[in-house]
């Protein structure tokens, strides 16, 4: 079970938390803007990176907020947690 | 009664207390501090069980967790009954009730044993092999054959007696193992302040101290330095020592899985105390000093009962005053053994001879022996043993040929020396570096903040031990250890035994009656991959995961593939070090408290008047109210009339709600749902559709606008959670310029439906501060006002046809509130409805059920709901994927219709498909499915709902829909079976 830093409560283990996919995927501003094959990206195609991934948790059972955590998907080691809009470490 | 190898003094058991057993219900004597294992070995019992396969006599072989043979189901009955513990590590109590497993009808009669005279027939993997013909014979005979063979131990008949704590804790410093090492750094780590938990799997800490008459440590008997070391631990109070509890899994960020046996060892077990404790520890750091274990010789019949580790004789000696037997043959690559003979010899037990592998048996170990007159064969191997039940004797020859000997003996202690045990660190992910001078994988770079000390890390000598254990701790704590002489050697693989390989028998593993022919079969069958050899031959895959075998079996590999150890690799430890109960995983979550079930305000009423309930997500939801012998379907069908005809109540409250408030509450739900909601004045209601950001529907539910700033949505009944979860990422995430927050608030109200054309004469009069007149409350509107004098939000909305009312009271007021529409209803004959009729009255409008209608591919066009899109919205959750060309160019979607069997009487399944041409050859085009179906009372005749490819276009069609029972003949018609134009809605 991972140690999971939110960065509003501080360090919780991973029962507290909700998974919620690949970080930094993002919404356009104006959906109209883009093409079918860019929303379809949008939509469905995400990295599966053996390393570094950028991903979603929200603290669900506990302040409620999404944040994101950079997580080794080999080690399972997490090298930092960021709040959401503040950019990748 | 006799315990004829119990010497008279020496060991850690009280002579001043005797305990009776019974083991395959005959009894026998023995002392507190006994385990069940040394208790029967005190009385002369080597044979304990039978081999899983063979059925081959087996005896106790350690003294230890990594036991494979004496396993043996322990309990008075079966609520309190074990299968497959290891008779070393169950502690004796008086009244204790154990029996033997793998066998009919006895231990020394075992039908199955036949297995053992075919042994050359069954050779690993042959069940991949036979039994495939004929065909019918698996099913029917081979496999109701096997499985009753397969499988160790008896399954209990009724529900575990016990019940099962569970605890949270941290800590600066876990220390796995309490033997040397791990004392010596838990005294180091308590020393710097940190917070220590020292656990241990046996009953008492101490490991190799246990048995350890020789050493000094510090200037003390090592018993001594022992029990000083304890009372320190002790008087700590950062430190907590847990005896009886073994750390089983080693899981992400230093989470670390112990399992604390807790009332086991006491006998007649209190049901009231918990048998056991699951911890799940988060430390610091780990350090891991889990000892070694002794690896078997692979010779000729190495089985047989009286074949013993070397080490666990010593064991059972100094520990617990037993000898094994009167006269022992030593079989060894280690200098450990030469210790035991010692031993032994001074307690009086005949030493056969040693028989030492190694070219030049010398060094002080050795010298030793011959100077206290024991024979030594160097450069000797055993090629054969003798003795069915018993060990009677074995044959001793020359590794490099020659004349062999025969020597009588009923015991043979064996060692190939020691494998350090380094399950937790492999399951902590850490690397296992290959030592070509121990012949032992040793831990290498850690993944995690863990350490590992002692023999656990290959240290030999009792002196590293206790160093590296003080090192890891932290403290500056220094050990010194005297007259502890380093013992070393060993061997791995197959043994030099003359004979043909194909002829003779060498367990490897004990547990999974593997053999080192099995492997090499495996290897001949073109297995290459250590995990595939394992997987052939099940070799490791025993309850005690290899301990005894990996390194044997990896020995073998390499010399027949002729790659080194460390080309072949090894195999990934898994959780659990030892097999855990399961009930220490269930813990407190049984019976009632598995599930929590979520029950309504009316809750209570509805039990009372004899509602029959359905579980719907977590709630118990009132289904029906039977009166008198009523079934579902009469129940149902009152319930309904009196709704169309007269006025019912329905518990409403499962629905999720959730408050939308802020200055940007009607921007936000503009971009979450897909309807318009600028326009809506304060005091309106709007049904509300949901949907991902893939187009498909997710949700919906009826959204009333309280004030400009605030809405009252709701969620359908398994959605709530998911709703709020999907508002709060796209509030946090997406959209964090708006200025909204989301309150959940399903629990809060209580929600009561009266629908009927009588609801409003029962309502109004409980009402204050409000008019409910058609003009002044029209269908979709509410206001606040209160009923039966407690304060509501009244809803005009129907989810049936009629005129209906929700009334949102604070959930504590629910009953009282209900009981007074009762009251003011009951002139009205107004009936209490369940879900069920519900689902009927919806159904003859066509008003959809997310999750019934919709299956996570249906857009709001293909249920009909189209128009309700707002169109001058720029953006909505959903709406651009909804504009994809791919949706354009589909003109065939499945749409939502309404279908009319050919016999009124007959209802389709839900689920069924629909066909155009039934006599087509199959595979049939299927046009569509069923998603809902019912008999409407109100229509008297069946109806159903279908999702129909190009549905709305084939109004009219005449299509078949194949059921178990035959295939229907159906019409298409529209969805709306009942008032279409609505005119009793707006009533």
């Amino acid at each position: 079970m991972l140690l999971i830093p939110c960065p509003y409560c501080g360090p919780r283990p991973e029962i507290e938390f909700a998974y919620g996919g690949e970080a930094h995927v993002v919404r356009a501003a104006d959906p109209r803007q883009v093409d079918d094959a860019g929303w379809t990206e949008f939509l469905y195609f995400r990295n599966n990176p053996r390393g570094d991934h950028a991903e979603r948790w929200r603290h669900a059972f506990g302040c409620g907020r999404f944040f994101n955590v950079k997580r080794n998907t080999y080690t399972d080691q997490i090298e930092a947690s960021y709040r959401i809009g503040e950019t990748r470490p | 009664m006799t315990q004829a190898f119990r010497r008279a003094k020496g060991g850690r058991i009280d002579r001043s207390r005797t305990l009776s057993f019974s083991f395959d219900g005959k009894s026998y004597a023995g002392h507190p501090g006994d385990t069940l294992a040394s208790a029967l070995l005190a009385n002369g019992v080597h044979l304990v069980g039978r081999s899983f396969k063979y059925h081959r006599p087996r005896g106790i072989l350690t003294a230890g967790s990594e036991e494979p043979n004496a396993l043996v189901g322990v309990g008075r009955d079966d609520a309190h009954y074990t299968p497959n513990l290891r008779a070393p590590q169950v502690e004796l109590y008086d009244g204790l009730v154990s029996e033997s497993q793998n066998r009919s009808p006895s231990l020394t009669r075992d039908y199955a044993a036949i297995n053992d005279v075919f042994w050359r027939f069954i050779p690993s993997g042959f069940y991949y092999k036979t039994f495939m013909w004929p065909k019918k014979a698996w099913t029917k005979f081979f496999e109701p054959r096997i499985r009753e063979m397969a499988g160790l131990g008896r399954s209990p008949k009724t529900p575990d007696a016990a019940r099962y704590a569970q605890r949270f804790a941290h800590c600066d410093v876990l220390v796995v193992g309490a033997g040397p090492a791990g004392i010596a750094a838990a005294l180091s780590a308590a020393k710097t302040g940190a917070r220590v938990i020292l656990c241990d799997e046996q009953a008492e800490p101490g490991g190799a101290l246990l048995a350890e008459p020789d050493a000094m440590i510090d200037g003390v008997s090592a018993a001594q330095w022992l029990q000083g070391a304890l009372a320190q631990l002790a008087a700590h109070k950062n430190v907590r020592v847990l005896p009886r509890t073994i750390a089983f899994g080693y899981f992400p960020h230093n989470l670390i899985g112990l399992a604390q046996s807790l009332t086991d060892h006491e006998g007649e077990r209190d049901d009231a105390k918990p048998r056991g404790r699951l911890w799940q520890v988060r430390a610091g750091e780990v350090i891991i000093a889990a000892g070694a274990i002794e690896r078997p010789l692979v010779f000729p019949d190495n089985d047989r009962p009286g074949i013993m580790l070397a080490e666990a004789a010593r064991i059972y000696l100094e520990r617990y005053g037993v000898l094994p037997g009167q006269r022992a043959l030593i079989f060894t690559a280690h200098d450990g053994a030469y210790r035991t003979a010692l031993a032994l010899h001074r307690a009086g037990c005949e030493i056969a001879g040693i028989v030492d592998l190694r070219p030049k048996a010398d060094g002080p170990w050795v010298e030793a022996a011959r100077q206290a007159g024991l024979e030594v064969h160097a450069a000797a191997t055993v090629t054969a043993t003798r003795g069915r039940l018993r060990l009677t004797g074995a044959t001793i020859a020359p590794i490099k040929g020659g004349s062999a000997i025969e020597v009588a003996c009923d015991t043979l202690l064996m060692s190939g020396g020691f494998t350090p045990s380094v399950h937790l660190f492999s399951q902590s992910r850490g690397k296992l570096v290959f030592d070509a001078t121990l012949d032992a994988f040793l831990p290498g770079a850690p993944a995690e903040a863990c350490r590992v000390v002692g023999s656990a890390a290959g240290l030999a000598s009792l002196q590293e031990a206790l160093e590296s254990g003080a090192e890891a701790g932290g403290g500056g704590t220094r050990h010194q250890a005297a007259n502890a002489p380093v013992a070393q050697g060993g061997f791995i693989g197959v043994v030099p035994y003359h004979g043909d390989p194909g002829a003779v028998r060498a367990f490897l593993d004990y547990q999974n009656d593997v053999t080192a022919k099995d492997v090499m079969l495996a290897l001949r069958e073109g297995m290459q991959s250590v995990e595939h050899v394992k997987r052939f031959t099940t070799n490791g895959m025993a309850s005690d995961q290899g301990k005894l075998s990996n390194m044997n079996a990896l020995a073998i590999m390499s010399a027949v593939l002729h790659k080194p150890v460390p080309a072949i690799g090894t195999t990934t430890f898994r959780m659990p070090y030892t097999p855990v109960p399961f009930g220490y995983f269930a813990g407190y979550a049984r019976g009632e408290l598995f599930e929590p079930a979520r029950r309504t305000a009316i809750d209570g009423w509805a039990a009372a008047q004899g509602a029959v309930f359905e579980d719907v997500g977590l709630w118990k939801r009132a289904r029906y109210f039977p009166r008198g012998a009523e079934d579902m379907h009469k129940a149902v069908a009152r319930e309904c009339a009196a709704v169309r005809q007269g006025v019912g109540i329905f518990d409403a409250s499962t629905l999720g709600k959730i408050e939308v408030v802020g200055p940007d509450a009607a921007e936000f739900l503009n971009r979450m749902y897909i309807n318009a909601w600028t326009k809506l004045a304060p005091g309106k209601l709007r049904y509300g559709i949901l949907l991902r950001e893939d187009g498909f529907i997710i949700d919906d539910g009826v959204i009333g606008r309280i004030s400009d700033t605030r809405f009252h949505v709701t969620t359908t009944t398994g959605g709530a959670a998911r709703v709020l979860g999907m508002m709060e990422d796209y509030l946090q995430t997406e959209f964090p310029e708006l200025n909204v927050w989301l309150t959940s608030t399903t629990e809060q109200y209580a929600v009561i439906a009266v629908q009927g054309p009588k609801a409003r004469a029962v309502v109004a009069p409980l009402v204050e501060g409000a008019d409910l007149s058609a003009e002044a409350l029209p269908h979709m509107s509410m206001v606040e006002c209160r009923v039966a004098g407690v304060p509501a939000r009244l809803f005009r909305v129907s989810f049936t046809g009629e005129l209906g009312f929700e009334i949102n009271v604070p959930a504590d007021y629910g009953q009282a509130v209900w009981e007074a529409l009762m009251a003011c209803g009951q002139p009205h004959g107004i009936t209490p409805y369940g879900t069920e009729t519900m689902h009927v009255l919806r159904a003859e409008k066509g008003y959809i059920i997310v999750g019934q209608e919709t299956d996570g591919t249906v857009t709001p066009d293909d249920v009909g709901y189209g128009g309700m899109i707002g169109k001058a919205k720029p953006d909505f959750v959903g709406k651009r994927a909804l504009a994809r060309k791919a949706f354009a160019a589909q003109t065939n979607r499945k749409q939502l219709v309404g279908l009319l069997t050919d016999d009124p009487a007959l209802l389709l399944d839900e689920g069924a498909q629909i066909v155009a041409d039934p006599t087509q050859p199959k595979p049939m085009t299927m046009l569509g499915h069923i998603t809902s179906s019912y008999w409407s009372e109100t229509l008297g005749r069946s109806i159903a709902l279908a999702l129909l490819r190009d549905g709305r276009a084939r109004t009219g069609e005449r299509l078949h829909v194949p059921q178990h029972d035959g295939t229907a003949r159906v019409t298409v018609v529209s969805p709306v079976f009942y008032d279409p134009e609505g005119a009793r809605l707006n009533g």
